[in-house]
């Protein structure tokens, strides 16, 4: 059982990040949340909406955006393609049958565009893109759905300094009463952006707090450094 | 791969060449129709015509092919199902128009003299003395046209989305299409005195009243076969180009991502899948009244492979492509049989490795190269 008896709520306008050594249960956390995988028993609350009894789109209309580990975007579309899908309008086959671009879905894709870098590569194929801009495109694919709470899985693996930096920008400054939850393994990105940590360990809850309450915390340090 | 490419470059002027490619390409509709409209039944004789038309009608399940594999990540091995389902509609009308009227054909009249008048003669022979509740509909031209457009899209659907709701894809899925056809065939042999068995529904002559076997009624159907596949060929434009094209490619790619977004991935795949059914039934339909024939041979594994060579042969990712593949590969099928039928098996087998290898967006794929090669030499 990869997560068990974990209780776990996060604010309105809130980022927390959560930590926690390999096979804590990180990843399944998100998945039980966004609805990738279905909890066994419990409940997982979101507004007044029960999230267990719904499907992944139902999760995603009601306003929970995920990003996976890896990259996970439409690599045979253009930039402008992969965010277009993304905006909430029309969504089922008769309205995307129909579906025409309105001027205010463009500026929006413009605007987001540019808060994740891909303004001058709206026509490249997703494909071609590199990895860090590929991470920052999913999350651009998130912020054009309008979610309120945002779950993302290591959204800085893989990228250079440089970009890690751009992101912990990105993130701090999303802004619009929207909650996150970051799930990482870079402490140094961690102490950018955390306001609360939340460490897991064997899928239950160990530590809570700020950074600095975390990582003085004689359990945690045990966890990690194996004292 | 390069080496398949520059093999087939013509060694005429270099610039004129991507432009011809370009022009090719933007009005592929309109030469297909020019083709297909003016040039054939303008030259070949009925019964030319008539091979032609037997070819259109298979370019209809790989038009659907194109939409739902090339672009859906949906191989289905089950579009002879479907193809079949319209040609036992449209046989099963065929056969009762022509057993209402005795005289029409020899064999009804030798029904008629066995007192049992109004039924198949196939039924006749198997001592079938009532016709089964399942022809009475199609006593009505009004009843089987709408059953054609409607009935094997809607079975399509259901059977899509209770398969892709339960995350049934891939492969999996393709087995299921697979033992559905191979389900439909034995079905179809096995129930003789309902089906017409392995001989399959034939010896109709007569549509509405209309003589199918004079020749201006040959090119009446044939005209309405190539009309009727231009047009599934705008639809296909149509959906391709709209926003629920891109969806299909974005599932094609990442379909949790699709989900993540907020779409219901399986509606969107069984509605794709209900259109490649609407148009393999429509060419079915087409089949049986200008070949004259339903049969079993038509609906099992076999055929339905066939028909996804058609789409690969063409370019899995071209509408137009899918039909200049099924008439190619009808085409080298009739010289084949004509000439050496043993070898058909083997040079189908054999096109299908070169295609996947060498040419995996088929005949398309080398305009695209084309094109590809030409921008960038000027």
């Amino acid at each position: 059982m990869a997560v068990d008896g974990l209780t776990f709520s996060v604010e309105h306008d809130e980022l927390r990040v959560v930590i926690g050594p390999n096979g804590a249960g990180k990843t399944t956390l998100l998945d039980m949340i966004c609805g990738k995988t279905k909890p066994t028993y419990g409940s997982i609350k979101f507004k007044d909406l029960e999230l267990s009894q719904m499907v992944e789109y139902q999760i995603t209309r009601a306003g929970v955006g995920r990003k996976f580990q890896t990259p996970s975007i439409y690599v045979d579309l253009t930039v402008l393609e992969n965010l277009d899908i993304s905006s909430p309008e029309k969504r089922s086959v008769r309205g995307s049958l129909f579906y025409k671009r309105t001027p205010e879905i463009t500026e929006k894709i413009e605007s987001i565009a540019e808060r994740i870098s891909l303004q001058d590569d709206l026509e490249t194929k997703a494909g071609t893109l590199s990895h860090g801009q590929k991470q920052w495109l999913e999350i651009g694919l998130l912020l054009m759905q309008d979610p309120e709470l945002l779950l993302l899985d290591e959204p800085v693996a893989g990228m250079s300094a440089r970009e890690r930096e751009l992101t912990a920008e990105l993130l701090k400054n999303i802004g619009g009463g929207r909650s996150l939850v970051v799930i990482e393994h870079d402490m140094a990105f961690v102490k950018m952006i955390a306001q609360t940590v939340t460490v897991l360990h064997q899928g239950r809850l160990l530590a809570e707090g700020s950074m600095d309450q975390v990582q003085n915390d004689e359990r945690v340090i045990e966890v990690y450094l194996g004292r | 791969m390069n080496k398949a490419a520059t093999s087939v470059q013509p060694k005429s002027n270099r610039t004129l060449r991507p432009a011809l490619v370009d022009l090719l390409d933007r009005f592929s509709v309109p030469i297909l129709a020019f083709l297909v409209l003016l040039v054939i039944p303008l030259t070949l004789d009925v019964f030319r015509l008539g091979l032609a038309a037997k070819y259109l009608c298979f370019a209809f399940p790989a038009v659907g092919i194109v939409l739902i594999w090339g672009y859906g990540g949906i191989l289905s091995l089950g579009q002879g199902v479907f193809f079949g389902m319209g040609s036992y509609m449209m046989a099963m009308f065929l056969k009762l128009e022509s057993a209402a009227n005795p005289g029409s054909s020899s064999s009804t009249a030798l029904s008629a003299f066995f007192g049992a008048a109004g039924l198949p003669d196939f039924m006749v022979w198997n001592s079938v003395e009532e016709l089964p509740w399942f022809w009475e509909p199609f006593h009505h031209v009004w009843v089987t046209i709408p059953a054609i457009f409607i009935l094997p899209p809607l079975i399509a659907f259901i059977l899509g989305y209770v398969n892709f709701r339960n995350r049934v894809g891939g492969v999996y899925f393709t087995i299921v299409t697979l033992s559905v056809s191979a389900i439909m065939a034995i079905v179809i042999i096995g129930q003789q005195g309902y089906t017409g068995g392995i001989n399959g529904i034939t010896d109709f002559k007569t549509f509405q009243g209309l003589d199918l076997d004079n020749d201006q009624a040959k090119y009446v159907m044939y005209l309405i076969t190539a009309s009727l596949l231009i047009l599934a060929v705008l639809v296909g434009r149509f959906i391709l180009k709209s926003r629920l094209g891109r969806v299909l490619v974005a599932i094609r790619d990442h379909e949790d991502r699709v989900r993540f977004s907020g779409y219901d991935s399986a509606m969107f795949k069984a509605f794709v899948f209900a259109v490649g059914a609407l148009f393999a039934s429509v060419g079915g339909a087409m089949f049986t009244i200008q070949v004259g024939l339903a049969s079993p041979s038509l609906v099992g594994i076999v055929p339905s492979i066939e028909m996804v060579i058609y789409a690969a042969v063409g370019g899995r990712l071209s509408l137009i492509g899918a039909v200049y593949g099924a008439f190619l590969v009808n085409a080298a099928k009739t010289f084949f049989s004509e000439n050496f039928v043993e070898y058909w098996v083997y040079f189908i087998g054999a096109l299908y490795v070169i295609i996947v290898m060498f040419l995996p967006l088929g005949l398309a794929g080398i305009l695209d190269k084309l094109r590809g090669s030409g921008g960038r030499s000027g």
